[in-house]
């Protein structure tokens, strides 16, 4: 042990133990978030900590609070995903909310179409159509970087709104129930319905309170393993990997960034087109406007906190749940913390998380730096 | 004056007492200890890493020093930037040029000296004042040429003057020569005697010991962030300075026995290579590469060679000629003068810019054992990579190198120059390629590391292989080739036998003036 950590000596940035990095830090910056959301929430006239009592109570007091958040936590689990793919690749996808959109329409299309089927197929179809959708929204903006030199950035922007549209246009005027003012589909048939959690734990027998929560929460943490296997285990993320952090090093390598760049962004918009499978088929049975609610921007937060790392994106997706299910509960019950104020919450989290990501490192690390012994030569090893 | 004892009674023009500086847990500068006496040239030598651009950094003011102090003509200064260091008297030539390329030389040594609100009165001043030291110490340059068209040498003129203007009495140069050709080193090396004579303290920071042997006065050594010696010029030889830099006896020559090469491997005629930007940078050149030879190519940075090697590691698209391996023609076939293609071919390449191109300096070192093998069914199951077959790999090549330390794990920005070169190396030697392509094989390297790479090279030649050496150090291509080609703004001007290669000659042929015979 002893060897193996003189043997770290050369040019290493500070011998901080990794928990620092991974746990302590990111729990500094929510800290901060929090203290001065509270510092806000004192300034409106209500109490911090009744707030943030409730807020935690409502996010996971209760079975049926916890089941809101996951069902949250399994959309932000999603674009978390499909954001940090497309940056391990060197690309900032914000385009995730036009591809969950594209998703959904995708999810909702097999809905209508596969009237009569049994779950699992429709379930397995949805999957693909709406992995589909997803990746071919995000085709187009991958292509044309890697082409054309597009800004991914501009270029998936763009697209958010052109999904938007084409939605819009779809449920107005194509894909509306007849006989409607409202722009949505007809309900699917209630047999296709992914099953809630609640119904599924019933089935092996355990109880547990009934909430939007459905079975792609496990397809979602199916999605995390899949995505560590991918990027770390074979040689396809590999590539993506060297692309993202070094071009030049790739086309060294005979990687050509172009195709990576594509294919990263195929795998980050499928991703992103599972939201539509968790809010289209196993909540809202029907296909309408707006459904994805921003969930590909918090997605990128997400992402960020988690450091585009699977396990890390569970559990900012899990925080940014509680922050969705209990902010959510907390307006109702004051009416002077309003949905607005929420989501200066939530952006305070994102702003410590992302933006300030390394207030507090220079202070933390050198803390627990230990500063080597004078004359005791930090490395004798170099040349015997 | 330049002969003043270090022991006179005028204190030293510039001085460092007790200097520390940790970056993390590297202790970069360890109670670093200078005196540089008024009038004389100070060289500060060491390995890459031995903390010498360090505390010159702490002494202009780019670097806050953890501990110790600076003192100017005996007086204690606090250089919390670049700018005390100037109002100290301390100016500083980088390795790259501060300058603005369109900018006139005039206006270029004005930026940031203006000296009123209006240009005008300051450009007169500034050039009645420019001619005066231009003529003094021979810095001339054409004030009314912007500065992108000036030679590399011309540029730097223009850095020194930037210093004097800003009445600057200790000049600190960071391996000044590393752009130069021999002639224009020398021409440098006589305007910082000129200097010296003028009452100027010059400070310059190199790894050569031919440059230090040459022009210094005295020399201050450091290893591992410490002074290990200083020492008077006169008083010290090259072999004892290299000791001292190294902490052992180290063989400066490559021993080699004469080369038996075998068919040609290599075979380049007509080759024309443009830039990103189109611009043509290799201009038809034909040379061949035997198996069993070193083939050298010399030339100043930035004259194609860059350019020429890429290509042919595949990385470059070529814009005409031919290029066979073994005698199969490649150039008009993309489908094998591709990078990945060419290893496929055992055609190996170690790239002039290890942290840019052959490393992921981000990825642990096991990662980038495979950076190009990736695909190889040795590393590969179905699906996922076999992880015990891609290490068993590294550290296997970690031992036969040395590399250390002996961490497969490490990520590769954690290693030091001349064991990132190793594993670079490691990678490509050891898949036994046919050709192998090396530039800038020691660039940044230690100069125990160095022998080892020259050998591993020596080596490699004797086993039969064909070797294209690309290098700007000159010393290297001498002692490692057994044909020399010069080239000069995308053209070789010819070829000289390592023999034959007087630095005169060499100088000529690097500048363009002189074709061989």
């Amino acid at each position: 042990m002893a060897r193996g950590m003189a043997g770290k000596g050369f040019g290493m940035p500070g011998e901080v133990p990794g928990w620092v990095n991974y746990a302590l830090l990111p729990l500094l910056n929510l800290l901060a978030a929090f203290v001065l959301s509270g510092l806000v929430i004192l300034v409106i006239g209500e109490n911090p900590l009744d707030v943030l009592a409730l807020m935690v109570t409502e996010a996971v007091g209760y079975p049926e609070a916890i089941g809101y958040t996951l069902y949250y936590t399994t959309s932000y689990i999603f674009t978390g995903l499909a954001v940090a793919v497309a940056f391990h690749c060197g690309l900032f996808n914000i385009g995730g909310e036009g591809q969950a959109y594209m998703g959904g329409l995708g999810a909702g299309l097999v809905g209508l179409a596969m009237t009569g089927w049994p779950w699992p197929v429709v379930a397995v179809a949805a999957v693909l159509v709406s992995a589909l959708f997803g990746a071919a929204w995000a085709w187009i903006p991958g292509w044309l970087q890697a082409r054309r030199g597009s800004h991914i950035v501009i270029t998936t922007i763009m697209f958010n709104f052109i999904a938007a549209s084409i939605m819009t246009y779809l449920l107005v005027d194509v894909l509306i129930k007849p006989g409607q003012q409202s722009p949505e589909t007809r309900e699917f048939d209630p047999g296709t319905w992914l099953p809630s959690m609640d119904r599924a734990l019933g089935w092996i027998g355990i109880e547990v309170a009934p909430s939007p929560l459905n079975l792609s929460f496990a397809w979602a943490l199916a999605c995390c393993a899949l995505f560590y296997l991918f990027l770390w285990r074979t040689r396809w993320g590999y590539e993506i990997r060297t692309v993202g952090q070094n071009e030049r090093a790739a086309v060294y390598a005979g990687i050509s960034p172009s195709r990576n760049i594509v294919l990263a962004m195929l795998i980050s918009g499928a991703l992103a087109g599972f939201v539509g499978v968790n809010e289209i088929l196993g909540v809202q049975h029907r296909l309408l406007l707006n459904f994805t609610g921003g969930v590909g921007f918090v997605g990128i937060a997400v992402a960020l906190m988690g450091r585009n790392h699977p396990l890390g994106i569970i559990l900012a997706a899990l925080l940014f749940g509680m922050l969705a299910q209990g902010g959510g509960q907390v307006s109702f019950e004051y009416p002077t913390v309003n949905r607005e104020l929420v989501m200066v919450i939530q952006g305070l989290v994102i702003l410590f998380a992302g933006a300030l990501e390394n207030l507090f490192k220079p202070q933390v690390e050198a803390l627990f730096r230990r500063p080597p012994k004078k004359n005791e030569g930090t490395r004798n090893e170099g040349r015997a | 004056m330049p002969d003043t004892p270090t022991t006179a009674p005028t204190p030293p023009a510039l001085e460092t007492r007790g200097v520390n500086k940790w970056f993390g847990a590297n202790h970069a500068n360890r109670d670093v200890s200078l005196a540089v006496p008024k009038g004389t040239i100070h060289g500060v030598i060491g390995e890459n890493g031995a903390g010498k651009s360090t505390i010159m950094s702490i002494v202009y003011g780019y670097l806050p020093a953890d501990s110790g102090a600076i003192l100017v003509d005996g007086r204690p200064v606090a250089v919390k930037s670049p700018r005390d260091a100037l109002a100290a008297g301390v100016g500083m030539v980088h390795q790259h040029f501060m300058l603005v390329d369109p900018f006139t030389v005039l206006e270029n040594v004005l930026l940031g000296a203006e000296g009123g609100v209006t240009l005008a009165a300051g450009m007169e001043r500034a050039r009645a004042e420019l001619v005066r030291l231009a003529r003094d110490y021979g810095l001339e340059v054409d004030l009314d040429r912007p500065v992108g068209e000036l030679p590399v040498g011309a540029q730097q003129r223009v850095e020194i003057l930037k210093a004097l203007y800003r009445g600057a009495d200790i000049l600190i140069l960071d391996e000044p020569t590393g752009v130069l050709t021999p002639q224009e080193t020398d021409h440098l090396f006589r305007i910082l005697r000129a200097l010296r004579e003028q009452g100027k303290t010059i400070v310059i920071i190199t790894h050569k010991l031919r440059e230090i042997m040459e022009l210094t006065d005295n020399v201050t050594v450091m290893r591992r962030g410490e002074v290990v010696a200083n020492v008077r010029t006169a008083e010290t030889s090259k072999e004892q300075l290299a000791e001292l830099m190294v902490g052992r006896k180290v063989l400066l020559r490559v021993e080699k026995a004469p080369a038996r090469p075998g068919p040609v491997v290599l075979e380049v005629s007509g080759l024309t290579v443009r830039d990103g930007s189109g611009v043509e940078r290799v201009k038809g050149v034909g040379f061949s590469v035997r198996a069993g030879e070193i083939v050298g190519i010399a030339g100043v940075s930035g004259n194609g060679q860059s350019e020429l090697l890429e290509a042919l590691a595949g990385m470059r698209p070529v814009a005409g000629g031919s290029v066979r391996l073994r005698g199969e023609e490649l150039a008009d076939r993309p489908g094998l003068f591709n990078a990945k293609a060419l290893r496929g071919l055992r055609v190996g390449h170690v790239p002039e810019d290890r942290q840019k191109v052959g490393l992921i300096t981000s990825f642990e070192a096991r990662e980038n054992a495979i950076l190009g093998h990736h695909d190889d069914q040795a590393y590969n199951g179905r699906v996922l990579m076999d992880r015990a077959a891609v290490l068993s790999r590294c550290e296997a090549e970690m031992e036969a190198y040395d590399v250390r330390p002996r961490d497969a794990r490490l990520r590769a920005a954690n290693f030091s120059g001349g064991n990132q070169q190793k594993i670079v190396l490691a990678r490509e030697i050891e898949r036994n390629p046919d050709l192998l392509l090396v530039g800038q094989p020691t660039r940044g390297v230690d100069i125990g590391a160095i022998e080892f790479i020259h050998k591993r090279l020596v080596r490699l030649r004797d086993e039969g292989k064909a070797i294209l050496l690309v290098s700007v150090e000159l010393d290297e291509i001498v002692s490692l080739s057994d044909r020399i080609l010069v080239m000069f703004d995308g053209r070789l001007m010819g070829e000289v036998a390592p023999q034959d290669a007087d630095e005169r000659r060499m100088g000529l042929m690097m500048a363009g003036v002189e074709a061989a015979t």
